[in-house]
């Protein structure tokens, strides 16, 4: 793979899908209460995008859009707040859900039992650590690929 | 010769694995369901989590979300170690 990417074509398909693939992830992170997926599912999901724009422009097209300081920095961003969101339910527990049925703030909204098509502000903490680790792991992997792709070459400065 | 021996193994462990699914329950039977009774039945009034597994992930056992997350975390610190530019001066 040199450094102009992959032929006109993928560039040109990419252009078009990658955005589809980080509202697709974003879609599956916000939804992680409601429907299969999640955070870890969905973070791996936009972080695929980061690949595919890596793969069909190379490392020389992603110079300049991404900055890598700032996904590491998003990073450890996404695991304290991680953290911090298990610590705000420390009077009861650790990881103890304090919003989870509070009334209509902030995700505190209550669910039918049964079957039913979900709430969306509901949950409590749990939307809001998807948010959390979704972040941790698009912008985690996004740096591993990245890296991985751009940074072991030696002629490649920043 | 060797091959002998390893066919042999792969006879025992064969007949090891086909043994256990002899003795294996029915499928959706499962011997112990009080843990995932609790689960399907609390989970909506609880949590108000539509999504069981997210609700077990997130919440029930939020430690073992916060260690994959910790694993993620040294093994992306790892490779930006090992593959982050050197400076001349250090090698």
């Amino acid at each position: 793979m040199n450094n102009n990417g992959m032929s006109v074509i993928v560039r040109t398909v990419t252009r078009f899908v990658y955005a589809l693939i980080i509202m697709f992830g974003f879609y599956v992170i916000m939804h992680g209460h409601l429907t299969p997926g999640g955070g870890f599912q969905g973070g791996a999901v936009v972080a695929s995008a980061f690949a595919l724009l890596l793969v069909a422009f190379g490392s020389a097209g992603l110079k300049g859009r991404i900055n890598l300081h700032w996904l590491q920095s998003l990073e450890e961003f996404g695991a304290l707040a991680f953290l911090a969101l298990a610590f705000l339910g420390i009077g009861t527990a650790f990881f103890y859900n304090l919003f989870a049925n509070s009334g209509g703030f902030l995700f505190g909204a209550s669910v039918p039992t049964g079957s039913n098509a979900g709430v969306l502000a509901a949950g409590g903490l749990v939307p809001l650590m998807n948010w959390a680790v979704g972040l941790k792991v698009m912008t985690g992997i996004a740096a591993v690929v990245i890296i991985m792709l751009v940074g072991s070459r030696k002629e490649e400065t920043e | 010769m060797k091959k002998a021996i390893l066919f042999v193994a792969f006879l025992f462990v064969g007949a090891f694995l086909l043994l256990g699914v002899a003795d294996m329950r029915p499928f959706g039977e499962p011997q112990i369901s009080a843990m995932d009774d609790y689960y399907l039945v609390n989970a909506q009034p609880e949590i108000a989590v539509n999504n069981v597994v997210t609700a077990v992930v997130f919440d029930y056992r939020g430690f073992d979300t916060l260690g994959e997350a910790t694993v993620l975390f040294a093994a992306v610190v790892g490779i930006l170690g090992l593959f982050r530019k050197r400076r001349e001066d250090e090698r």
